[in-house]
């Protein structure tokens, strides 16, 4: 396949907020415009739209694509929404990446936005959708059911404690403290308090869980020959890979994210990555759950399976250590937007790659990262590994 | 960024803004209300359900016997070869404590949701459910549990004709 | 022998019946919030103008979706403008018949590049016209809460 290379130029986001005034377009605007002038471009020189937003029902929108495309820079321009559930934030950059390596278009604008506030009196009420309507709604189930019991067939699995995925929630906090933007970011947390914080879902407790939040990220991406005219260090999203388990959660495999791992193989391979654990020098994976840092760590072939646990109490997933995971602070942190979270995770890595990232820099100038998101129903995992 | 971005949009509202009328919103409730069709497979899982028994389908090409049953394999994209009546009685593959409803109101009674394998499947593959008859600080990944249904007069062709499972 | 070739006697057509348990609650927004609040407290139509564009959004928006400027100048428009498009609605949302016919019109506002979608009123439906020339119909100001629905309707001006 003859594909065009394709760059990552610039980025915004909004503060990840709990509640946030403005409206979906506002936010979808304040995102858009830092991330255009952050690499001096006009919206009349950008070429396409590409969106990436989760349910209609968050925002409370139908056609929530439409809606928000002003607030995008889509007017008059080829404009498409895409969505994957929670995988929807990796999936739009995968999805503006071949607009542009197809050589269809030079220049395109991701933006992926969320209003989960808008939905009361909890985002919950949409979440459940996600259960079988027949088979599985009449049990009056919440969207913490499939992630507590996923939790817990993984910690059976490998004999983990409650204290090994903790870990994860205090590393990230701690992270995001150094974030601008965070919702969630403490300094000073400790794993006591997350082990005493109040149960939901046993074995999930409120301080493992990402809150509800409202936010908007947006990315440039350029093709070679303009992203060197224009960006001094162009970002290249150098492999991509998405892919999607069975739709009946039930029958599958709880404890290791095969989706996850068919993802990374495709995106690793495009990237010519052979030794992940060597090449890659940041991973920002999906952390919506503590649990699911390390699930999707295994998954992306970082750690073998079970291990995630112990490297992160040796330090090793530390904004210092050997494997930088989550420098951003992730969703635990930085908040969960939905699809807004996961671009963040992109934009984090555009920020590291480039050396810009201030007090969250991870040391000794990382060349290569990769980010991952995951959604639909607990099933669809999307990858892109960026390089300097 | 950060290092070249010294502000960020996005303005923080409290709930308070909200109920003492500092910020001007409007609301609207969708009426989203649902016929789904159960379809082919998953009406008669529906009508055995009625009767009293557990149903799965096969897949002769995959050999595989699932549950819910599909009209068609996701693996081979055949139609399914057959229905199999299954045993109510499976293993618990995981489970969760829950101590919230679905909108953030507190139980004190833990709900138990499980993912049951059940008896019979191949590769054993599991329904969601609840335990109940339990104790919860008994329940464990492994536990063979049974199908509590309810009298025959009470079912309605529902999941929740099984009023729950519980430890054999 | 595969089921979907199968009859089925023991299956009957069902439908499960079930809903999305939520409301929406939306923000006005940063412009919103500023534009309700005019019509609410002062009684006034607000617009935004984009220079560049030399347009005029209103309601108004914190941005110009065609070059993307953030728009900082407020400028009043008038309360009465011009029916570019109507529709008279007979039946309600339940598709029960209206004992009295709705005019539901776009109305642009004079002096703005932008326009209301709201009822129009004090007419008679037959007499409706595109072109034709309304004015905004304020509820009481204790009765305004900063919403759409600040506005009663819109009716004909009489010459």
């Amino acid at each position: 396949m003859a594909m065009r290379k394709v760059a990552v130029v610039g980025a915004g986001m909004t503060r990840f907020v709990r509640r946030a005034l403005e409206t979906g377009k506002e936010l979808s605007y304040e995102a858009s415009k830092m991330a255009l002038d952050y690499c001096d471009l006009t919206l009349d020189e950008v070429d396409c739209v590409v969106h990436g937003t989760a349910p209609d029902s968050f925002d409370g929108v139908h056609m929530k694509g439409e809606y928000l495309s002003d607030g995008s820079g889509a007017w008059r321009k080829p404009y498409t929404r895409c969505y994957v559930g929670g995988g929807t934030g990796v999936f739009a950059p995968i999805h503006g990446w071949y607009h542009v390596a197809s050589g269809l278009f030079d220049i395109c604008l991701v933006v992926c936005e969320e209003k989960m506030s808008s939905c009361q009196p909890h985002p919950q009420g949409a979440f459940l959708t996600i259960f079988d309507h027949t088979t599985e709604r009449p049990l009056k189930p919440n969207l913490l059911w499939i992630f507590a019991m996923e939790m817990n067939r993984y910690m059976h699995t490998y004999g983990l404690k409650k204290e090994d995925i903790a870990l994860v929630s205090v590393k990230n906090k701690r992270n995001a403290a150094d974030h601008p933007c965070s919702l969630l970011g403490d300094a000073n947390i400790t794993l006591q308090d997350v082990l005493n914080s109040e149960v939901l879902a046993w074995p999930v407790q409120r301080l493992d869980v990402s809150p509800v939040t409202d936010g908007a990220v947006a990315l440039v991406l350029a093709a070679e020959h303009v992203a060197r005219r224009i960006c001094d260090k162009p970002i290249w999203i150098e492999g991509v890979g998405w892919n999607l388990d069975t739709a009946y959660w039930t029958n599958r495999d709880l404890c290791y994210p095969r989706y996850v791992e068919k993802a990374a193989r495709m995106a690793y391979e495009m990237a010519g990555i052979t030794e992940p654990r060597k090449q890659i020098h940041i991973a920002e994976p999906y952390d919506p759950f503590d649990y699911k840092e390390l699930h999707h760590l295994e998954g992306l072939m970082l750690f073998d399976r079970g291990k995630a646990p112990e490297a992160t109490a040796l330090g090793i997933t530390q904004r210092n250590g050997d494997l930088p995971v989550c420098p951003s602070g992730g969703l635990l942190g930085v908040g969960n937007p939905i699809a807004a979270a996961g671009l963040m995770k992109v934009a984090e890595l555009f920020w590291q790659l480039r050396g810009e990232a201030g007090a969250r820099q991870v040391p000794g100038q990382p060349r290569r990262g990769v980010a991952q998101a995951w959604g639909d129903l607990m099933q669809v995992g999307t990858v892109a590994v960026l390089g300097v | 960024m950060t290092v070249k971005i010294d502000k960020f949009p996005g303005v923080y509202l409290h709930e308070s803004d909200f109920e003492q009328g500092r910020v001007l919103y409007n609301t609207w409730d969708p009426q989203a209300q649902y016929a789904w069709d159960a379809g082919i497979a998953i009406g008669r899982y529906l009508s055995e359900l009625k009767q009293g028994h557990l149903v799965g389908v096969r897949c002769n090409q995959c050999r595989r016997t699932v549950v819910p049953p599909r009209a068609f394999c996701e693996w081979c994209f055949r139609p399914m070869d057959d229905w199999v009546n299954l045993p109510d009685t499976g293993t618990v593959n995981t489970f969760s404590l829950c101590y919230v409803t679905w909108d953030m109101q507190y139980l004190t009674e833990p709900q138990i949701p499980a993912v049951i394998d059940i008896d019979g499947t191949r590769p054993s593959v599991g329904i969601m459910h609840l335990l109940g008859d339990v104790d919860p600080k008994k329940v464990h990944i492994g536990m063979r549990v049974q199908a509590v249904w309810k009298p025959e007069e009470e079912r309605t062709g529902s999941i929740l004709d099984i009023r729950h499972f519980k430890p054999v | 022998m595969a089921i979907l070739n199968k009859p089925d006697k023991v299956h009957q057509a069902i439908a499960w019946h079930g809903d999305i348990p939520i409301t929406n609650r939306y923000t006005a927004g940063v412009a919103g919030e500023r534009f309700f609040r005019e019509v609410k407290e002062n009684g006034k139509f607000m617009g935004t103008r984009c220079p560049e564009c030399d347009l005029i959004y209103v309601p108004a928006t914190m941005f110009c979706e065609r070059c993307f400027a953030e728009l900082d100048e407020w400028v009043q428009v008038e309360n009465q403008g011009q029916v570019v498009t109507y529709t008279i609605l007979y039946w309600d949302l339940d598709d029960q018949p209206l004992a009295v016919p709705l005019v539901l019109a776009l109305v642009q506002l004079d002096g703005s590049d932008g326009g209301l979608v709201h009822y129009l009123g004090e007419t008679d439906p037959e007499d409706v016209y595109i072109g034709m020339e309304v004015e905004a119909v304020l509820k009481d100001p204790a009765e305004r809460e900063g919403s759409i629905l600040d506005i009663r309707h819109f009716r004909p001006i009489q010459v």
